[in-house]
């Protein structure tokens, strides 16, 4: 199973090899596309993970056992789709693909498993309708 | 025997309720599959449309008269100020004209003012005068909305661009332009017209389009007022008569009070400014094949250039020449490299506009219009250039 999200560590955790753990113990395959650490020393860490599906549960369980936030990508990134006039601007800067236009029917779709939270697009919005928060 | 109709057969089509209406896309297949004369005999009207970024786009404003009177010689708008160098309560507020007191990241101008009436919000008006004795007045300040004042008429001295340049960002930084966001190292393209279905490009050389043409305009009916601003006719042009890049445009003009939010959008454009989104739809009369034939025109027969906007002169190099069936696909080939294109006009909103169009011709109440004078061809631009001795 594979999915993205954004892990969130106090201060007293960043000591610990979580992604280490992660790996080893729950036979994680990690992949960090972003990761910053505050002056406070509390860390954000934006992975996309692949594992089976109990292991998956195991290591998100272990990860919460040492006061981690886990937030799945689509509460960090939203596109105000119903004001949306899908002229396509925040697609040119959207090199994950996460942002493209039906080609069909030149819908926006945003399929947020593919965002890398890189934030381009939030100024890219004529509109001014994506909210990103790296939180 | 090869078919012609005129305006007044195909309106009395219309009037009866018997047009056959299709739009600039639906028409390329029709013609491919039964010819150009068969399907000029079929055909009565074809319907185009745009929705794009706008930035030559303001509304004239009368306000009506206060009491004492006024005669208002600076003029603002929720903060954005408009031009009131003509008559005592009329005033002229231009789409990019951004308000002065935002913060940054806030940033607010006509476009949004315009939307804002249109969505039949409070606007602010602020006037200063300096008190004549006819218009004693010297300062007034009270909200408005759109219904209570006298006129609002939208019109854009230069919208509906025919074709336009593809733009590529070729320096080290990333480029904030009117064409969007350019990434480094040629890393994206963005272009901004409907391609196939776009007005001008199903009528290259303007036998159906100039001053006089009724046109669909923010949602209302509208009219063409003539040529626009920078029209450049005498553009190269590729056999099909289709120029190769920003040739002919168009001035617009329609009544605000009857346009939608639905087809009028401000827009922000990073570290550039303010914009306005303007739908228009240009119905176009099948008056022969040759007129079929213009109108078959597809994306695969419509080129621009590629220009590099990391150049930052008043001629920037062409990098290339790239069809708009290769735009629309999502990436274009230079030189062996593949970079991701994207569009910044609606192609959804373009196909609702030529739709909504054509239900208008349809329902029998919109009739086509011929121009009382037609788009000129053979206009070319001059430039501002500095002059010895001054």
């Amino acid at each position: 199973m594979r999915c993205r999200f954004t892990i969130k560590f106090p201060p007293e955790s960043s000591k610990i090899p979580l992604t280490y753990h992660l790996i080893k113990d729950y036979d994680f395959m990690v992949n960090i596309l972003r990761a910053t650490i505050s002056g406070e020393q509390e860390g954000r860490l934006l992975m996309e993970v692949e594992a089976e599906p109990d292991k998956l549960e195991q290591g998100l369980a272990f990860l919460k056992s040492h006061n981690v936030t886990i937030i799945p990508l689509n509460q960090q990134i939203t596109v105000e789709q119903d004001r949306c006039i899908h002229c396509g601007a925040c697609t040119a800067v959207c090199l994950s693909g996460a942002l493209s236009l039906d080609r069909d029917n030149w819908q926006l779709v945003f399929d947020s498993e593919k965002c890398v939270m890189c934030g381009l697009c939030v100024p890219a919005c004529p509109l001014r309708l994506i909210r990103a928060e790296f939180k | 025997m090869a078919i012609r109709k005129s305006y007044e057969e195909i309106n009395a089509k219309i009037r009866a309720g018997q047009a056959v209406v299709v739009t600039a896309e639906e028409i390329i297949p029709m013609v491919a599959e039964q010819g150009a004369e068969k399907v000029a005999q079929t055909v009565d009207v074809v319907t185009t449309a745009t929705f794009g970024p706008m930035c030559s786009s303001g509304v004239f404003l009368n306000f009506g008269h206060s009491d004492p009177p006024i005669r208002m010689k600076k003029v603002w708008l929720n903060g954005v100020s408009a031009y009131a160098g003509l008559a005592a309560v009329d005033a002229y507020l231009g789409a990019t004209e951004e308000a002065e007191d935002r913060e940054p990241g806030q940033t607010y101008g006509g476009a949004h003012v315009i939307q804002e009436l249109l969505e039949g919000r409070s606007v602010h008006l602020e006037a200063v005068g300096s008190g004549t004795d006819c218009y004693p007045l010297r300062e007034w300040e009270s909200d408005i909305t759109l219904a209570e004042i006298n006129e609002a008429i939208l019109f854009n001295p230069r919208n509906a661009y025919q074709n336009y340049a593809a733009a590529v960002n070729s320096s080290a930084e990333t480029l904030y332009t009117y064409m969007g966001v350019l990434l480094p190292n040629l890393a994206n393209v963005t272009y901004s017209t409907s391609g196939a279905l776009s007005p001008l490009l199903n009528d290259p050389e303007y036998r159906t389009i100039g001053l006089g043409t009724r046109i669909f305009l923010g949602g209302a009916v509208g009219y063409v007022a003539g040529h626009g601003t920078q029209h450049n006719s005498a553009r190269e042009r590729l056999p099909n008569g289709v120029p190769l890049g920003g040739a002919a445009t168009l001035s617009v003009t329609g009544n605000l009070k009857e346009m939608s939010p639905d087809y009028i959008q401000a827009a922000v454009y990073e570290k550039y400014g303010v914009s306005l989104f303007v739908g228009i739809g240009v119905p176009m009369p099948v008056l022969d094949a040759d007129m079929v034939r213009c109108l078959a025109v597809s994306d695969a027969d419509i080129y621009t250039g590629l220009v590099d906007y990391g150049v930052p002169r008043r001629a920037r190099p062409v990098l290339a020449k790239v069809s708009y069936a290769e735009l629309k696909s999502g990436q274009i080939n230079l030189n062996g490299r593949r970079i991701p294109t994207a569009p910044l006009s609606s192609m959804r909103k373009a196909r609702q506009i030529a739709a909504r169009l054509g239900e208008w011709v349809r329902s029998g109440q919109f009739l086509l219009q011929e121009p009382a004078e037609r788009l000129p061809l053979g206009k070319s631009l001059t430039s501002l250039n500095v002059k010895e001795g001054c």
